[in-house]
């Protein structure tokens, strides 16, 4: 009994003569390409479920009845197994099978966007036949035609593999593609009328193993062979999904997912896939700007900044630190936070900093809660939903729950004021009423003895109760709707803290690089490291020089104060707030009224159009540096290209202006930075630059680094074949080509000027774990011992409760879509297209009401703004509240939300 | 006359007036068997029909009962009986669905409780509109009787029956592409292993998939005993058998006969069979078992209707649809029609069958023309060599299901029987019979 457990962990089979050891439940193909031989395949993808229809693996393996030829994709293995994968049969069957996938392909490589990195290329050249014995007609279909938006299809090209088909059924949940017809006039079709209209659709383009799926902007528009490029971080939310950036001299040309075992699995969503297009886009800030005579002009750094400088001195030598104010940073590499952090609370000598514009949660809730990571979460007993729609704002997040929710049994409960992407998905969906989570948290802890809560009936609650039994559930802590405050979620969250023994969570903020900002000390009361600004004054201040006194003020009391003219300097980092800000009264009158404004930004945006300096900033993939994703997971950034004009990365900005300010950052590189971060941040002790370009740690370190170097359950390719230490801009080696067609063929260049050489600062000296991980992440690695201890969070204060409900009224519930007016969405031209506009969605009873139980164009009136909205029935919207998107254009729900009120109540009128 | 005097099992009633009602079934011994089966114990039953060695008649001739005796240990069970009769020149199903569909359900029903099924499922091949009407029609009388539904004849087994129309492919009528089909997705076959419907079947459960002629023999089996089939036939191939006789011959019909006793000469020539070929013509060949099944000539002709013995000679009883080509056939085209049938029905899931299917067929097509080359016999076999790898039988696959292995049958038949006139259609550049 003994040794059950190793007899079951693995199993002995034989390949070709060789005794290999392999995992109970795994493939023959798997386990062969671990133990070194590789079975060419085409349909078999290692995150997909196999399907054993392209016939290429077929090897020998012994039955009862001898050798027969088996698809290595769908034998499992079994102890004692014999497998032949190179005798003369199993050459023949596979020749025969290439010959056969041949036959009807066009061939028409030199025009096809797939030649030079086409699997199928590949494999005639290793396995196949050298001239084709073929000479009937080939099939013929028109070509190409469109699936979607963002992807045609070539239906001359396609091998039938069923990859797209059963990417779309099984891992992005959207079963929009299908086979039609058969033999070989099979085709992949959508349904009638109804376009591959997926967040996910770039997918299937990329592992689509020949050029049957074509992404429509990438079309014609580079060879394999002209192409650069380098890993990287995706940021267009805070998910953190590993990227191939590729680039054709100065321009980015393509993003290929790369799968990251604990993150994204190989998969991107199409916003952050083609959202290179904003990178190139012609109308990105080149050169800096300073208004003069009421215009923006263009001027040169040295004037700009010494402009920037002067006006913020002026503020502060009038009206004192106070009066100024840092807003946004969310777009920033970490090291680029860091150096704004330090320019704003060491130099400027303000506390009044924010990454979040008030459509987060307060930053110490989220850096003092007790995280979570996805793979934990993925694995939980349990896992509370209180988050917006993770579908729009967090689509690869979404992904990988929605797999736990349906093959992983993990049962999934939702709190939300209306149905999100993740409802059908969640065992139980609590429908609370806006602005009412707290109380809905609360009895979900400790039950209710009345009939309803916060609108929730009593016997869903028991319902959603019983899911909680056990230790341990992670809890997916976002904004369910930005017309409630973050302070009411925050309350909810003290309350489930309180009341699941072992609750974790996984904090759902959208912006890219938001947890690393929050991390690097861009918010009030806070210091880089997760210390509070009183826990921390003394250690920064004997680094930094000097560190407010007092805690400054959020996003919202920002703009609260700058609209009453206290606010006379003010930095928009990255950020406009007229447009994402939930009260767009309140953001615009806050612009009008701050006195002097700088706007460092990759765009002339409405706010940064309104400032009186604006300073260009690199884009993604024209800097380096590091991000955090929502995990606190650090990862590293690859410069492919160069910025535009004179744009510089934000923290030679923030070098910069502090030397015209007077003061000094004291870095002089990304590596100075980082060095500082890790010795004075203890969140980021240990989490040295060698360590995070240490092959073994290529998925990034969650941080605080617990020492651990991670075991991954990556499918084998990769994990057999990742290169050792040392190959620093690294797309990993040799991937499978055959999962990830387009990195393999594609050379790795990138510029290594990010990368310190791993000699120079040993990892086994400087992250030594000790016996514990837990008791050395604060300052192990820090030559003194009075760093200060990292945050932990406890709600002191309830928030406001929401007023009676009105009956004329509908309470308003707003969120994002995955395509909106955002800048960069909106410098993305096939991304822009895809924007919808707003309308205005309400439950059939609350339409019935109005005589309008189709929809149709209604008037929406709060104390705020009147309007026409155009409004839809759905029952995803519970009765007596009402959707308006947010930042979708006119008549979005920026127009009407109150953000100082609990909630917003709505009157919807006929017109 | 019948060479043996074995009187007739599943064709009994086709000759009844409205044979297919419930009276006419009632009047001629209809639901004894069920209503005996009923006070048999489950095992019981299944040692019956094991004793009566029923081989299956859909065409893969696997044991019933052995089938039943296979079931995973799992709840529920599913009976799906197959009535998707879909082989070229096969059309024996067909028949006993219009004619006796009673007889059938009372089949399924004795199968359904022998197995514990929780819901039976007849699937019925699309183009059968006749077929469909009457058996439903029978199903509602049977409901109505007590038959069928909750608490049959007061036994306490309750089971639902449930007729399902196809949709016209030849595919569904592979057992497991027949369970995708039923659980409404595409018919594309399972790959097996590990996707035995035994183990594995519809809707994930365990399954046992029969024919319809094979349930049309479980009334008289449990009525008589399995040791009375056991009795008629010989060696493995026990009890009658219906064979669908098509082709040059006077008399082309369904005939039901002993098995093993009975030759393909008498089925073809005896006068209350077959009648003898066509205008005294001299057989050419004749395909034993349906379409998929490899070609017999003149001097396969005495063997007898024994499933062993049709296999062991490098054929196929299959679905007992036995075609006779005499002397004017060209073998050329009959091959490219069969091929055409084969290309048109490949479901195009795997990719040997796919695109070597419609390979060969334009090869097939090209020599009938006349643009054939010499060198395209040996690309034919060869193409066949990759489908079904050593071309020998039973066959190998390097395909899913058993569509795939099937295409090379007729081809590799009609190369080597008949290769002078392959070479004669190359070398003139035309099919010599015009």
């Amino acid at each position: 009994m003994a040794d059950t457990t190793s007899q079951t962990d693995t199993v002995t089979i034989t390949v070709d003569g060789e005794p290999m050891a392999a995992r109970p439940g795994e493939m023959v193909i798997a386990a062969a390409e671990r133990g070194g031989v590789y079975i060419p395949r085409f349909c078999y993808h290692p995150r997909m479920r196999p399907v054993g229809m392209c016939r290429m693996c077929l090897v020998e393996v012994k039955g009862p009845r001898g050798f027969a030829l088996q698809p290595a994709c769908f034998i499992p293995v079994a102890d004692g197994q014999e497998v032949v994968t190179r005798s003369a049969k199993v050459k023949k069957a596979q020749d025969g099978v290439l010959e056969f996938l041949l036959v009807n392909h066009p061939l028409d490589c030199p025009v096809c966007d797939k030649g030079g990195e086409c699997p199928l290329q590949d494999q005639t050249l290793a396995y196949g036949p050298g001239e084709t014995r073929f000479v009937e007609e080939k099939r013929h279909w028109a070509k190409p035609i469109s699936l979607s938006a963002l992807v045609y299809l070539d239906r001359e090209r396609c091998i039938q593999c069923d990859r797209c088909t059963r990417f779309a059924d099984e891992v992005a949940g959207d079963p929009l593609i299908e086979f039609k017809g058969r033999g070989d006039h099979i085709e992949i079709a959508t349904f009638p009328d109804q376009p591959f209209a997926s967040y996910f659709s770039g997918n299937t383009v990329q592992i689509c193993p020949v050029g049957a799926l074509l992404s429509r902007p990438y079309r014609f528009k580079a060879r394999p062979w002209d192409v650069e490029q380098v890993e990287s971080t995706c940021t267009m939310c805070a998910v953190g999904c590993r990227v191939a950036v590729q680039s054709s001299g100065s321009e980015l040309t393509r993003y290929i997912g790369l799968d990251s075992d604990p993150v994204n699995h190989g998969w991107l969503c199409d916003k952050g896939r083609y959202s290179y297009e904003y990178v190139n886009s012609e109308e990105r800030l080149s050169h800096p700007l300073v208004r003069k005579a009421g215009e923006l002009v263009e001027a040169s750094w040295g004037e700009a900044l010494e402009a920037a400088a002067r006006g913020l001195q002026g503020a502060r030598a009038v009206h004192g630190a106070a009066s100024l104010a840092v807003l946004g940073g969310a777009r920033l590499p970490n090291e680029d936070a860091y150096a704004w952090a330090k320019l704003a609370k060491g130099v400027l000598g303000t506390d009044n900093v924010d990454a979040q514009l008030g459509d987060g949660l307060p930053a110490e809730a989220v850096l003092g809660l007790p995280r979570a990571t996805i793979d934990d979460a993925c694995s939980a007993p349990a896992v509370v939903l209180l988050a917006p729609d993770l579908k729009e704002e967090l689509p690869v997040l979404y992904l990988r729950l929605r797999a736990a929710a349906v093959a992983g049994g993990v049962p999934f409960l939702e709190l939300t004021p209306r149905r999100t992407g993740m409802s059908k998905y969640c065992r139980t969906s609590l429908a609370y009423r806006p602005g009412e989570a707290p109380a809905l948290a609360r009895a979900l802890v400790d039950g209710i003895s009345g009939s309803e809560v916060a609108g929730v009936p009593a016997a869903s609650v028991a319902a959603a109760r019983e899911l909680l039994g056990a230790e341990g559930a992670v809890v997916v802590l976002g904004r369910p709707s930005l017309a409630e405050p973050g302070e009411s979620i925050a309350a909810a969250a003290a309350v489930l803290a309180g009341g699941l023994p072992g609750v974790r969570f996984l904090p759902a903020l959208r912006r890219g690089n938001v947890l690393g900002a929050l991390d690097m000390g861009l918010a009030p009361g806070l210091l880089p490291g997760r210390v509070a600004l009183a826990d921390g004054r003394a250690w920064f201040a004997g680094a930094w020089g000097a560190v407010p006194e007092a805690r400054g003020l959020d996003a919202a009391d920002i703009l609260g104060a700058a609209a009453q003219g206290r606010i006379q300097g003010l930095v928009l980092l990255g950020a406009d707030p007229v447009a994402d800000f939930p009260d767009h009264q309140l953001a615009r009158a806050a612009l009008s009224s701050a006195g002097f404004v700088v706007s460092v930004d990759t765009f002339l945006t409405e706010s940064s159009g309104q400032a009186d300096v604006v300073l260009p900033a690199a884009a993604f993939a024209e800097r380096a540096g590091t991000t955090t994703n929502l995990e606190g997971r650090i990862t590293r950034l690859g410069q492919k290209i160069v910025p535009p004009g004179v744009a510089r990365p934000d923290w030679m900005i923030a070098a910069e202006l502090a030397f015209h300010l007077g003061g000094d950052l004291g870095v002089e590189s990304l590596e100075d930075i980082w060095q500082e971060v890790e010795r004075l941040a203890p969140s980021h002790a240990g989490i040295t630059r060698s360590l995070l370009a240490d092959r073994d740690h290529r998925d990034g370190v969650v941080a605080p680094f617990d020492g651990r170097v991670p075991t991954t359950s990556r499918p084998p390719a990769e994990a057999a074949t990742a290169t050792g230490v040392g190959s620093t801009t690294a797309v990993p080696g040799a991937v499978d080509p055959m999962s990830t067609p387009g990195v393999d063929a594609v050379e790795t260049h990138g510029l290594p000027a990010t990368e310190v050489a791993p000699a120079e600062t040993a990892p086994s000296g400087g992250i030594d774990p000790g016996p514990e991980g837990e008791e050395r992440q604060v300052g192990a690695a820090v030559a003194t011992s009075a760093a200060p201890p990292m945050l932990a969070w406890s709600s002191e204060h309830g928030p406001q409760s929401p007023p009676p409900l009105d009956g004329y009224a509908l309470r308003l519930v707003s969120g994002r879509s995955l395509y909106d007016q955002g800048t960069l969405v909106q410098h993305a031209p096939s991304l822009a297209a895809l924007a919808a506009p707003p309308r205005l969605r309400a439950n059939p009873y609350d339409l019935e009401r109005l005589g309008m139980g189709q929809g149709g164009q209604v008037r929406v009136r709060s104390n705020r703004a009147t309007f026409l909205a155009d409004a839809v029935p759905d029952a995803g919207v519970p009765r007596g509240s009402v959707w308006l998107p947010f930042n979708a254009g006119e008549g979005s729900a920026g127009e009407v939300v109150d953000a100082a009120a609990p909630v917003t109540d709505l009157r919807v009128e006929t017109p | 006359m019948p060479l043996t005097d074995a009187a007739p099992i599943v064709t009994r009633r086709v000759a009844i007036p409205e044979s297919w009602t419930l009276r006419a079934y009632l009047d001629s011994g209809g639901y004894v068997g069920l209503r005996k089966a009923l006070t048999m114990a489950p095992e019981a039953i299944t040692q019956e029909v094991l004793t009566s060695n029923l081989l299956g008649r859909g065409g893969a001739g696997f044991e019933a009962g052995k089938k039943w005796s296979m079931l995973r240990k799992a709840e529920p069970v599913y009976l799906v009986v197959n009535g998707d009769e879909s082989e070229p020149a096969t059309f024996k199903d067909h028949m006993l669905l219009e004619t006796d569909p009673h007889q059938i359900l009372e089949g399924v029903l004795i199968c359904a409780y022998a197995v514990g099924a929780a819901r039976a499922f007849i699937y019925v091949r699309g183009e059968f509109a006749l077929g469909q009407e009457r058996l439903t029609a029978a199903v509602n009388e049977a409901y109505e009787y007590g038959a069928v539904g909750r608490d049959i004849f007061g036994s306490g087994f309750s089971v639902d029956v449930v007729v399902h129309p196809g949709a016209g492919a030849y595919i569904c009528g592979e057992e497991t592409a027949l369970i995708e089909s039923l659980e409404g997705k595409r018919g594309f076959p399972r790959i097996k292993p590990p996707f035995f419907p035994a183990a594995v079947g519809l809707y994930g459960a365990p399954t046992v998939v029969n024919n319809v002629e094979t349930m049309s023999n479980l009334p008289w089996i449990i009525e008589h005993g399995g040791a009375a089939f056991a009795a008629l036939g010989l060696g493995r191939s026990t009890g009658t058998r219906i064979f669908s006789l098509s082709g040059h011959v006077n008399r082309p019909g369904n005939y039901e006969v002993e098995m093993a006793k009975v030759t393909f000469r008498d089925l073809v020539e005896n006068p209350r069979l077959g009648g003898g070929i066509r205008n005294g013509n001299e057989l050419k060949a004749f395909i034993p078992g349906g379409v998929s099944a490899p070609w017999f000539g003149p001097e396969q002709v005495d063997m007898a209707l024994d499933q062993d013995a049709v296999g062991k000679a490098g054929s196929m009883l299959g679905s007992g649809s036995v075609v006779v080509m005499d002397h004017t056939t060209c073998a050329v085209r009959a091959v490219w029609r069969i091929t055409r049938f084969f290309h048109r029905e490949s479901c195009g899931q795997c990719t040997p069958c796919r695109e070597g299917s419609g390979w060969l067929e334009k090869v097939m097509r090209r020599i009938e023309e006349g643009a054939g080359r010499e060198e395209d016999l040996e690309l034919l076999l060869d193409v066949c060599d990759n489908i079904a790898p050593g071309l020998g039988w039973p066959p190998q696959q390097t395909t899913i299901c058993v569509l795939g292995p099937s295409i090379p049958s007729s081809i590799k038949s009609g190369v080597n029987m008949f290769r002078d006139e392959f070479l004669t259609h190359v070398k003139e550049g035309a099919c010599p019979y015009g």
